[in-house]
């Protein structure tokens, strides 16, 4: 193994320090024989955080579900040895790896919604966990209701009383925080506890990991795909890539001087939240492309949408912010004609938008395109890419002369190479399935582009080059409304932002201003709950930005 | 959850006004009117008439469905044309033999089914789980009346002579022994296959995982975050075969000349008599509709989510 | 054209993973299913041919067990077993295959064009359809049969329209899972016509449920149609047919077995195999859909 080596002598602690100590671990898959972890070696001390990173694959969870000694089906450790304090793993027997688990390791899932029994009541789930206590019930509820208040939820009976589906994502996660540090272990294993939860809600509840691990003197293991969030939390950083251990050592030392290429790549697709130096986008007199007035939307009588007033202008990118249930998606969707039930005005080019996309002229149809969230989804699995692309286009436009230069033109506008017209999605890998969709929508040549979501089902180097694909889509004079969660790609990306929550659009103006003197306070709050961190090693401050040749080396 | 099953009854019930309405109109169409099915061929004119006038049938159609309708409401199913009984009467003993019959297959069956599955599931992949599964595979392809004859050629006289083949009235309890295999053996795969799958998706499932991680003993992941889980679908499909039982039960009860409803079905249609069929129908399609309405109602009381939601 | 064939391309695609079919041909329970099934139409298809005697020549003497010249003896009148049992397999198939076929049909059309316009057409065809489904599937039959009497074209409608609410149910499922995927609304942002969506869209892609479906259906079609046989309410005498065969010959089951056990081992054979089949395909199907999500 050629990226690991112990760094964290420097640090100065000893072996009696390391809560978790890791040497050495393989495991592989059955029957297959592929190694799903190889050789790692890693320790963690009492009372830090070690961020574990790595993009969909790299065998982290299968690492981090080793360290309580629990494999998956059809998966085998081969080598290595795991210590928790002074505990061996593989010597224990079945009843001291009980007594090990939710006490002296715990583990936080990664979707608390699936992962909290729906058929129990929480006080249940909560003070199992306590199983092997000596302490009377009384001290056990009395536990309970501490770790409750600790974690910032309620500690009444009636809370005790209710099912998981009755709380929120950000309750839940906080019971299934709270269910781990309840038996107050030495150790924590923490697998993307934040994913799906939106940023304010995120900020929440990595405070409350922060402040739990350092005052019970937990050490924990933190996964995650999210190199913002890892650089923000950990003391320690360890990269996984394929099964490797790439990368090891302090937050600051691998933020200031990664040692490994993957590392580097991986730190410099991660969108920096610039609060400054934007410039002033033009003045515009002309009539926007788009324009959206006093619009409110809904679903039946729940109304989603209330009072928006927006414009897209030739050649520009107007980014929606919002979290999830702002109504954002419901916004674009109406744009797209996908969703009807909205009063107030769409104008598109002068002329006024049907609400529905079947009333809409072919041409309107022709000049707005939609792009969606999940690639994974939005091809037809069982028809081939240059049937994917042709079939708006005969639509929309008509029988081409030479469906070959169609396809092989708006392939070459998505980046991606004439041949893929022949494969079918199956075969394409998410980055290139999104640029597809791209080049499907591409094809007819729109001026105005709708991108919902489109990098957030992609990991982190692949949303890189979708954003910089899209750049050059702009560049080209196509209008873009880009709709996202996430406060840094629009920093990057947008001339002008509109900050939706709850329905509403709170802030509305040049990015630049947004960013850097946001008024509303909402704005603020997500522009402070946002994990960010500073790259200090050569070229890396001009990660990924408007003004910069698109520095991110591609994947 | 009182409002789901309120709605659930009344489209129960809408559902059985239909079939009454299905049942009403198909007998209508028979050739010829109910007077000179019961009096046959050769009947003098005036003895049809006054039947005619007796049955209503000079009314418009939709006066004899509700005068019917309003028997059926009160239990009065009118009188069977081949033996001059009350229809309700006469159906008495043969409801009993094969509720007991159905009653005595499901008591068979469904512990028995849900034992192997549950143990299928614990031994995935290995010897008993491939047998258990080839074998309701099987089961569940024939259909019940070719399991009840190979049942027949095995064990009947022909074959081993253990038990006879044909019900008789004045036989012992063994003649019941075919009739409640046959019908436990077609019953019991669907549940089989259920249970193991629902185990295995349950044991499978992330708070099962979270369970185990949080060092519980086997014993209470099982039990204590598993089988309530499990339970839903598994009683649905207890359900809906036992409603299936009082469809299949036809065949059987034929095939073995059991006295049951299913055979008085078979006579009546022999007979062409109506009152009988139209009872017998409703009976088996109202029992079906209200089993299927328990299925439902087990399968909301199973969620906490319906559950606690519209208390 | 194969999937595989861009040589052009920069790098190796991905090779295209195998079909249904070919998945599910991978379980060895699908090739025994598939040699069962081949075994039993084959008798029903060349018997005719091959038959040694007509269908209703008196050969024997009724239930006689060994007569010379008739392999598996006599039936209840006389006639040769072997010769019934050759002759009254394709009946049985052509039913239960018509049967089968057009009740899927129209429930696939019904549970698509349910699944996808919801609303108030949702409602209503769900709700004929709970209605069709209070019915037991042989009562409804034998209903029917009592009152018009047995007709072959009443049976395969009969079989069919007690199919179609069933797998209704089931395509209008697999439809609802098609439609939350974005490439249906991809096609409705471009304002594709809505029957062009169901046909291009949807329908290539609720065809694995689609062929499980055929599959089971197949095997009950059989199942009823054997049944309505046996009851006699099915084909009427003196027609070759198994399921007649088993009710009129099975007062002598005693004395003359073989002319109950060929057509009831040609059934038992027959459903198993077919269930093999489907069997081996909803293997293949749940694995390919587990496949495609991420």
């Amino acid at each position: 193994m050629t990226g690991y080596s112990r760094q964290n002598e420097s640090t100065g602690t000893g072996w009696t320090e390391n809560v978790l100590r890791v040497e050495g671990l393989t495991v592989i898959g059955r029957p297959s024989d592929v190694e799903i972890i190889s050789d790692v070696s890693l320790t963690v001390n009492r009372g830090e955080i070690l961020g574990l990173v790595g993009e969909s694959g790299s065998g982290k969870t299968t690492l981090g579900l080793s360290l309580l000694r629990h494999l998956k089906r059809a998966t085998q450790i081969t080598e290595g040895r795991v210590w928790v304090g002074e505990r061996e793993l593989a010597s224990l027997n079945e009843q001291q790896v009980r007594n090990l688990r939710g006490r002296a390791v715990a583990y936080i899932p990664q979707s608390p919604a699936s992962a909290l029994n729906p058929a129990l009541r929480l006080g249940t789930q909560l003070t199992e966990a306590l199983h092997d206590d000596t302490s009377t019930s009384d001290q056990v509820a009395e536990r309970v209701r501490e770790v409750l208040r600790e974690v910032a939820l309620p500690d009444d009976p009636a809370f005790l009383r209710r099912y998981p589906h009755q709380l929120s994502g950000g309750q839940q996660q906080r019971v299934a925080i709270a269910m781990a540090f309840v038996g107050r272990p030495d150790l924590i294993v923490l697998d993307e506890p934040t994913t799906g939860l939106d940023v304010t809600t995120q900020a929440h509840v990595l405070e409350t990991i922060k402040a739990m691990t350092r005052e019970y003197g937990t050490a924990g293991v933190y996964i995650s795909h999210d190199m913002a969030v890892v650089a923000d939390l950990a003391d320690d950083i360890a990269v996984m890539y394929q099964g490797e251990l790439v990368e090891h050592g302090r937050t600051e030392q691998v933020l200031s001087a990664p040692r490994h290429e993957y590392t580097r790549r991986l730190l410099m697709a991660v969108p920096l939240l610039r609060t400054s130096g934007h410039t002033e986008p033009a003045t515009r007199t002309e009539e926007p492309l788009l324009r959206i007035f006093e619009l409110s939307a809904g679903y039946g009588r729940t109304r989603v949408l209330e009072g928006i007033d927006l414009s897209v202008s030739r050649g520009e990118c107007v980014a929606l912010l919002g979290e999830s249930g702002s109504g954002k998606t419901t916004l674009s969707r109406s744009v797209a004609g996908l969703h009807h039930q909205f009063e107030g005005g769409l104008v598109f080019d002068g002329q006024a938008l049907a609400g529905t996309s079947y009333r809409r002229t072919a041409e309107q149809r022709r000049r707005i395109q939609y792009v969606f969230q999940n690639p994974y989804e939005a091809l037809n699995p069982r028809k081939r890419v240059r049937d994917q692309i042709l079939g708006p286009y005969r639509h929309l436009v008509g029988r081409p002369d030479d469906p070959d230069l169609v396809v092989a033109q708006a392939l070459e506008r998505a980046a991606l190479p004439a041949s893929y017209g022949e494969r079918f999605p199956e075969q394409l890998s998410g980055g290139e399935r999104q640029r597809v969709c791209i080049a499907r929508a591409v094809a007819t040549r729109p001026d105005l582009l709708v991108c919902d979501e489109i990098t957030s089902a992609l990991d982190v180097s692949v949303q890189a080059e979708i954003v910089k694909l899209l750049r050059s889509l702009q560049d080209d004079g196509m209008a873009l409304l880009f709709v996202t969660h996430n406060i840094a790609l629009v920093s990057n990306i947008a001339d002008r932002v509109a900050v939706l929550n709850k329905g509403r659009i709170v802030e509305y103006g040049p990015v630049g201003q947004v960013m850097s003197a946001p008024e509303h306070e909402y704005t603020r709050a997500l522009i402070a709950d946002t994990p960010d961190f500073e790259l200090s090693f050569p070229g890396a401050p001009e990660r990924l930005s408007m003004d910069s040749e698109g520095r991110v080396t591609d994947g | 959850m009182t409002r789901l099953i309120v709605v659930r009854l009344f489209f129960g019930a809408l559902t059985l006004w239909a079939v009454s309405l299905v049942v009403f109109a198909a007998t209508q169409a028979l050739p010829g009117d109910a007077a000179q099915l019961i009096l046959g061929r050769d009947a003098t004119p005036e003895r049809l008439a006054a039947l005619r006038d007796q049955l209503n049938l000079h009314e418009p159609v939709a006066v004899q469905y509700m005068q019917w309708l309003q028997g059926v409401v009160q239990g009065d199913l009118g009188t069977s044309f081949s033996n001059r009984m009350p229809v309700g009467e006469y159906l008495a003993s043969p409801i009993r033999s094969s509720l007991t019959l159905m009653g005595l297959a499901a008591l068979v069956a469904t512990p028995l089914a849900l034992f192997i599955g549950a143990f299928s599931a614990l031994r995935r992949d290995r010897g008993f789980d491939h047998g258990a599964s080839m074998g309701t595979l099987v089961l569940a392809s024939i259909p019940e009346f070719v399991v009840g004859i190979l049942l027949i050629l095995l064990l009947g006289p022909g074959g081993l002579g253990l038990f006879p083949s044909v019900y008789a009235r004045e036989g012992g309890p063994e003649q019941w022994t075919l009739p409640v295999l046959t019908l436990a053996l077609a019953v019991a795969p669907p549940i089989i296959r259920m249970m193991r799958a629902t185990m295995i998706e349950v044991l499978e499932s992330e708070y099962v995982q979270q369970a185990r991680l949080k060092g519980l003993s086997e014993r209470t992941v099982l039990w204590r975050h598993a089988a309530p889980n499990a339970i839903g679908p598994v009683a649905q499909v207890v359900a809906l075969q036992l409603a299936w039982l009082a469809g299949g039960v036809v065949a059987i009860e034929f095939l073995f000349n059991f006295p049951g409803v299913g055979k008085v079905l078979m006579d009546a249609i022999e007979n062409r008599d109506v009152p009988l069929i139209q009872a017998v129908v409703l009976l088996i399609a109202g029992i079906y509709i209200l089993v299927n309405l328990l299925a439902d109602a087990i399968g909301l009381a199973a969620n906490p989510k319906v559950r606690v939601a519209n208390r | 054209m194969s999937g595989a064939s861009t040589n052009t391309s920069p790098k190796t695609p991905v090779r295209r993973r195998p079909g249904l079919l070919r998945t599910a041909w991978r379980f060895g329970r699908t090739k025994v299913g598939v040699a069962l099934t081949g075994l039993i139409v084959l008798i029903a298809v060349v018997g005719p041919f091959v038959a040694p005697y007509t269908p209703t020549e008196f050969v024997t003497k009724p239930f006689e067990a060994d007569a010379d010249g008739a392999l598996f003896g006599g039936d209840n009148r006389g006639r040769d077993v072997f010769t019934r049992f050759l002759w009254g397999g394709w009946t049985l198939l052509l039913l239960a295959g018509a049967s089968a076929g057009i009740g899927v049909a129209a429930g696939t059309v019904v549970g698509i064009i349910a699944g996808y316009r919801r609303g108030w057409v949702d409602d209503v065809l769900m709700r004929v359809n709970d209605v069709l489904l209070a019915f037991p599937q042989l009562i409804a039959a034998l209903l029917v049969m009592s009152i018009i009497g047995p007709k072959v074209w009443l049976i395969v409608a009969v079989i069919a329209v007690s199919h179609m609410p069933r797998v209704a149910r089931v395509i209008r499922e697999a439809t609802r899972k098609v439609i939350e995927q974005d490439y249906v609304k991809a096609a409705e942002a471009i304002g594709l016509p809505r029957w062009k969506i169901m046909a291009v869209e949807i329908l290539p892609n609720v065809t694995s449920p689609l062929l499980v479906e055929l599959g089971l259906r197949l095997t009950y079609s059989i199942g009823v149609v054997a049944v309505l046989g046996f009851l006699g309410m099915g084909l009427q005498p003196p027609t070759a047919d198994w399921g007649l065969m088993i009710n009129e010959n099975r007062q002598g089951i005693a004395v003359q077995p073989w002319a109950v056990a060929l057509p009831v081992a040609a059934i038992a054979v027959l459903t198993v195999g077919a269930n093999l089949i489907t069997d081996g395909l909803s293997r293949a199907a749940i694995g390919i859909d587990r496949g495609v999500e991420k």
